[in-house]
């Protein structure tokens, strides 16, 4: 008999890696009958039929060979147009643009091409579950920041500077926020900025939802911010506003060291993105800005819906503005978050997200995503509301 | 103010504090938006989307393509009201292009369709020509899918 054991080989940095509670809780949802679910962070939408046919076109004239690494040249070059049209971001599209597989994998990348065994990301939290992970991965030392509901969430200069030491080497930066909707306006990063001029950080911006903001205000990036160009990195992707999340592509933008060090890593372990969502991609850059400003107006509405019904039953939930997601605080109700999700399924059959999903400052807050129909959406406020009176404290 | 309009075709039964809510106004002034609407006819009713194929319901449905005489001073107006007034027809626009009014019938049977047609629409004196399409399958009407979609496809795959 053979005494191996895969599981005592395997990269103890993996196997210390909390596995996903949530995922055994939406495996409930799904076999559900009648349950509704405000827990995913896609859009509903599908990819506008323009850009899917421009995807099947580039098959039928049999694109289907391995592009360039760093991504089709045109596809760079739409890029750099697209971020100097819509935010006034200057790159060159030869040397400072690289297409990836997602977002997700240019932030793997940054994190990657940056941080050696123990250095330190900052990562504010509540927010993405993947940035931990992504920094242990590369052999950091993830160290959250905790985000506050009265800031509505944005990031607090002087959190950043306390948290900042001599092993400090990347700052994540995931505005407009996932999971609490919250954003950071230009007056706030150039706190932010002021913080880290004079020091040696990177900042990897995770602009994902930047086309989804609300309210008077345009998304700014802190990449606009002159002192902070040469040392941000932008990631995003058209997953978010073009309704592409299959389509699996993404986009970094930044300093042309750290973006050729970014797209070695690339070429060893991936080669390419993806060829037909890099051809589909060209025709969103190209004829998609009304599909943005559609679905965003109809996100807008729903937004505003959501969280006057979370208001109206008596929860707090502070204005978010971005994103697809609110943050309700559910401290009220006497639950934990997890708690509190979990009674909601039994009862009402309403699956939300807990917010200490997102982080340990999460806890107290359920995140739920409005990238559902108004029908759902009513619905799932009436059942939501019945309980919040059923357990209201 | 047209955002209340986009609103209420997609869903009707929306109240006017919840169309507020949604478009940060005040209820009250979206209550008498929607009244004047309703006042000067931009909403001419409110109905129910119905996929009849779901029930026991027979009925049929026709496009039909008329190729018509307009008649001095009145052009095609006179021969249009003539027809919408049947209660059978659900739809007439004029047209361009090779027909002139274009009619949408709805009857039980293939049969009362066609005497609709043989003995009200082509009889009228200003009708020249008539082309009867009958419907097969509605896919899709009012912009939204009658085919049954599939269900809700998106997993929860990380966060």
């Amino acid at each position: 008999m053979s005494s191996f054991e895969m599981k005592d080989v395997l990269s103890p940095v993996v196997t210390n890696m909390p596995p996903s509670g949530i995922r055994k809780f939406f495996d409930i949802v799904n076999e559900m009958k009648g349950a509704i679910s405000l827990g995913v962070g896609e859009p509903d939408f599908i990819t506008p039929a323009h850009i899917r046919e421009a995807g099947i076109t580039s098959l039928e004239n049999g694109h289907t060979y391995y592009t360039s690494n760093a991504g089709i040249v045109e596809l760079r070059d739409e890029i750099a147009k697209y971020l100097k049209r819509r935010f006034d971001l200057s790159y060159d599209y030869k040397s400072e643009v690289l297409v990836s597989v997602g977002g997700s994998e240019a932030i793997d990348l940054a994190l990657r091409a940056l941080v050696s065994p123990g250095d330190e990301v900052l990562i504010p939290e509540p927010s993405f579950v993947c940035y931990k992970p992504d920094a242990q991965l590369a052999g950091g030392v993830p160290v959250p920041l905790e985000t506050y509901e009265e800031d509505n969430f944005a990031l607090r200069a002087d959190v950043l500077k306390a948290a900042i030491t001599d092993k400090t080497k990347a700052l994540i930066l995931p505005y407009p926020n996932n999971p609490t909707g919250g954003i950071m306006t230009r007056e706030q990063l150039y706190e932010i900025a002021k913080v880290l001029e004079g020091t040696n950080i990177v900042v990897i911006s995770d602009e994902i939802y930047a086309e989804l903001t609300y309210g008077d205000n345009k998304h700014f990036s802190i990449a606009q911010i002159p002192s902070m160009h040469e040392r941000t990195v932008i990631v995003s992707g058209f997953s978010k506003a073009y309704a592409m999340t299959g389509w699996r592509l993404g986009y970094a933008c930044g300093n042309k060291d750290l973006i050729a060090a970014m797209t070695k890593i690339h070429q060893y372990a991936i080669m390419s993105a993806p060829t037909t969502s890099q051809y589909a991609a060209i025709e969103a850059l190209r004829n998609g800005d009304e599909d943005i400003e559609r679905m965003k107006k109809e996100y807008n509405r729903r937004r505003r819906f959501i969280v006057d019904g979370f208001r109206k039953m008596g929860l707090s939930c502070f204005e978010p503005l971005g994103a697809f997601y609110v943050f309700p605080c559910i401290k009220s109700t006497g639950f934990g978050s997890e708690e509190f999700c979990e009674k909601l399924l039994q009862e009402e059959k309403i699956a939300v997200v807990p917010g200490n999903a997102f982080g340990e400052s999460g806890e107290g807050f359920v995140r739920c995503s409005y990238a559902y129909s108004v029908e759902n959406i009513k619905e799932a406020l009436e059942r939501i509301e019945r309980f919040v009176k059923r357990h209201k404290k | 103010m047209e955002q209340i309009l986009e609103i209420l075709e997609k869903d009707c039964r929306i109240t006017p504090e919840q169309v507020a809510v949604m478009l940060d106004r005040d209820p009250g002034a979206v209550a008498e938006a929607i009244h004047a609407y309703e006042q000067d006819k931009t909403i001419v009713g409110y109905g129910a989307l119905i996929n009849w194929e779901q029930t026991m319901r027979e009925y049929v449905t026709a496009f039909i393509e008329l190729k018509v005489t307009p008649q001095l001073g009145k052009g095609f107006d006179q021969i249009a009201k003539k027809i919408y007034q049947h209660e059978c027809v659900k739809s007439v626009y004029l047209m361009s292009g090779g027909f002139d009014l274009a009619v949408v019938i709805e009857g039980k049977t293939l049969k009362e369709v066609s005497l609709f047609v043989s003995e009200k629409l082509a009889p009228l004196d200003s009708v020249l020509s008539t082309a009867t399409h009958f419907v097969l399958k509605k896919y899709k009407d009012m912009g939204v899918v009658f085919a049954h979609e599939s269900e809700d496809e998106r997993r929860m795959i990380t966060l």
